[in-house]
């Protein structure tokens, strides 16, 4: 964590005071037992979804809606799997997806964090300027500029096409405004000083200074990129009028539609769709949930 | 405190990283080109950085934005496209101001607003509360609750929809084990919100409680010390120290999820999109779930109207801003107080 935890015993802070010396020690450890009960609820409600979604891609439909229903996970999983198979182009789609969310990550981290170097360390006339049109525009909702990017697109005859996913995501102010906080702060002034004064120029500054120290907010991201382009939906569902092209998320929406009604066949493939996500997260969580969302408040 | 954090969704734009830009009293490091006296060559690489995403940027934001603008003001013809698109004046808006569809789908979107962004933020701060509080299994319950925000909408919305389903969905089954009477999730105008809320909270809560959390812990211990000798349990604690220090926290999460919530669009798409074949107007039965944004889909791309569309998507900008800046009112008004 980035941000030190508190002092106390218990290392309590915020809802729990620390107990008073006079109290029995059993009185303290139920109520310190109380908001891990509460947060077990929560837990449960968190994870239950995924949980149920596995239920029903491992029976069958018939199973799930029976009284009383299923509750435990059953042995239809291949047969569910195998009829996603049959129904959409589940590889194309899962090896559309990660193309597109692999190439958008790696060039979104070359660009942006290009530009954030800039931005956070060096001074040049129209920084102002550009970089609060970044913030401007950043600020206006998707939907004002989807029309014109979906007729750019039919201009450029990219519709239809992969390309049409990638290029316009790396436009993502996000990163440049994440990066530049992230090397302003993490990379030391006097480093760059020192290798400007070795002959190093911006390009190698950024290459062998502000990328190596700025690796964390790289990760994070590299994940946030990542899981964006890999869950987009309106984007894909917009542009991708070519039915033999899809994403996992728009081949997913499909299956739904068209067979929605076998609902352990959409489960099955529902859960096909996230878990190469979930493990990347799982992983890579540290960097995530620590360093990125922590690295919050500061 | 200053708020620097991606609070993005995945999958969503974030506007609400415009705080990113708030870093203060930071030491800029200067080219000093005026000494030096090779201006040109010294920036010239720094230039050369910024430009290939400020060509994207313009070519597929700033372009578009002002593009889109130009639309609301056209009447497109889908056969003859750009060229034949007719200049209208404020025909398009004259429409929207008398659309009730549209007015139905901003009271949608303002309703799944108040079900999906409330409740969920208080409880997320409860549950910071507790996590900050407890010693053991803190990274877990940041784990177990941040995962819901990694699955993707489309997957959530099925599960959801399963859960939910009206006949045999497990919910309804539990409530007539409990001899109660299902609920009509899925067609009652009122449940189908709920049910576009729920989504949103479950996905969103966690989320918002590490927010909260990392807000939390940084809040010097004395304080509380100090608080704790003067006699304040914990409850009052909570009221009197975390709650106002977490004030620019809440801020910040109250307007990243009022602008995500207020363009609710896939969730209702999924859940209820699929008979838009049948009524292009459609968010469900009798649209009790279209919001703005499934509106302005279906005008735009279903329809293929994109001068109407354009100006249904400056209505939503126009209501979208409207909140924003009403959640920095009551935010001023609690500080005079």
């Amino acid at each position: 964590m980035a941000v030190p935890t508190l002092p106390g015993p218990e290392g309590s802070a915020g809802v729990a005071a620390p107990a008073p010396k006079r109290r029995p020690s059993g009185a303290a450890r139920r109520r310190s037992l109380l908001p891990h009960l509460v947060l077990w609820v929560g837990v449960v409600a968190a994870l239950f979804p995924f949980y149920w979604s596995v239920v029903m891609a491992t029976n069958t439909t018939r199973d799930i809606f029976s009284t009383p229903p299923k509750l435990v996970p059953g042995t239809h999983l291949a047969e569910n799997i195998a009829n996603v198979f049959a129904r959409i182009d589940f590889f194309g789609a899962l090896a559309n997806t990660a193309l597109v969310a692999v190439v958008t990550t790696v060039l979104v981290l070359t660009l942006d964090s290009l530009a954030a170097f800039a931005f956070a360390k060096f001074e040049f006339p129209g920084r102002r300027v550009l970089f609060g049109l970044l913030l401007l525009l950043f600020m206006l909702p998707a939907q004002l500029s989807l029309i014109p990017q979906f007729l750019i697109m039919r201009e450029l005859g990219w519709t239809g096409q992969l390309q049409a996913l990638v290029v316009p995501a790396l436009a993502n102010a996000f990163g440049v405004f994440w990066m530049r906080q992230y090397m302003s702060t993490s990379v030391p002034d006097e480093v760059l000083d020192a290798a400007r004064l070795d002959g190093c120029g911006f390009f190698r500054q950024w290459w062998h200074v502000a990328v190596p120290t700025a690796r964390p907010g790289l990760a994070f991201l590299a994940i946030y990129t990542f899981v964006a382009a890999w869950n987009d939906y309106v984007w894909p569902l917009i542009v991708l009028v070519n039915p033999e092209v899809q994403t996992l998320q728009t081949s997913l929406a499909q299956l739904n539609v068209s067979f929605g009604t076998d609902y352990s066949m959409v489960m099955a493939g529902a859960l096909m769709a996230i878990i190469p996500i979930m493990v990347a997260f799982l992983f890579l969580s540290r960097w995530f949930v620590a360093d990125g969302v922590a690295g919050a408040v500061k | 405190m200053t708020l620097t954090a991606p609070s993005g969704a995945p999958g969503r734009r974030d506007p609400g990283a415009l705080a990113a830009s708030a870093g203060r009293g930071r030491r800029k490091r200067l080219v000093r080109p005026a000494r030096t006296g090779g201006s040109q060559q010294r920036l010239g690489p720094v230039y050369l950085a910024i430009a290939p995403f400020f060509v994207l940027f313009g070519v597929f934001v700033l372009v578009p934005v002002v593009f889109s603008i130009w639309l609301s003001f056209q009447k497109y013809s889908v056969l003859g496209g750009i060229g034949a698109s007719e200049f209208v004046g404020l025909r398009n808006y004259e429409f929207l101001a008398q659309d009730a569809t549209f007015r139905r789908a901003i009271v949608n979107s303002l309703l799944i607003w108040v079900l999906g962004t409330f409740p969920m933020l208080a409880m997320a701060i409860v549950i910071a509360a507790m996590i900050n509080s407890v010693t053991r299994l803190k990274s877990f319950y940041r784990l177990a609750y941040f995962l819901p925000n990694v699955t993707s909408i489309v997957a959530v919305t099925l599960f959801f929809g399963a859960l939910f389903s009206e006949q045999f969905g497990l919910i309804n089954q539990v409530l007539e084990g409990l001899g109660l009477s299902g609920v009509p999730w899925l067609t009652d105008p009122w449940a189908m919100k709920a049910v576009v809320a729920i989504l949103i909270t479950w996905q969103w809560c966690g989320y918002n409680a590490i927010l909260y959390l990392a807000g939390m812990q940084a809040i010097p211990g004395d304080v509380y010390e100090a608080a704790a000798l003067d006699g304040a349990g914990p409850v009052r604690q909570f009221w009197s120290i975390t709650l106002p220090l977490l004030r620019p926290v809440i801020l910040f999460t109250t307007v990243i999820s009022t602008i995500t919530t207020l363009q609710t669009f896939t969730e209702p798409q999924v859940l209820f999109g699929s008979n838009t074949a049948v009524n292009p107007n459609s968010g469900g039965p009798g649209q009790g779930a279209l919001t703005m944004v499934l509106y302005f889909y279906q005008q735009a791309f279903n329809n293929n109207d994109y001068g109407y569309g354009a100006a249904i998507a400056m209505g939503v900008f126009a209501v979208v801003l409207v909140f924003v800046v009403i959640n920095f009112r009551l935010a001023r008004t609690g500080d005079d107080h």
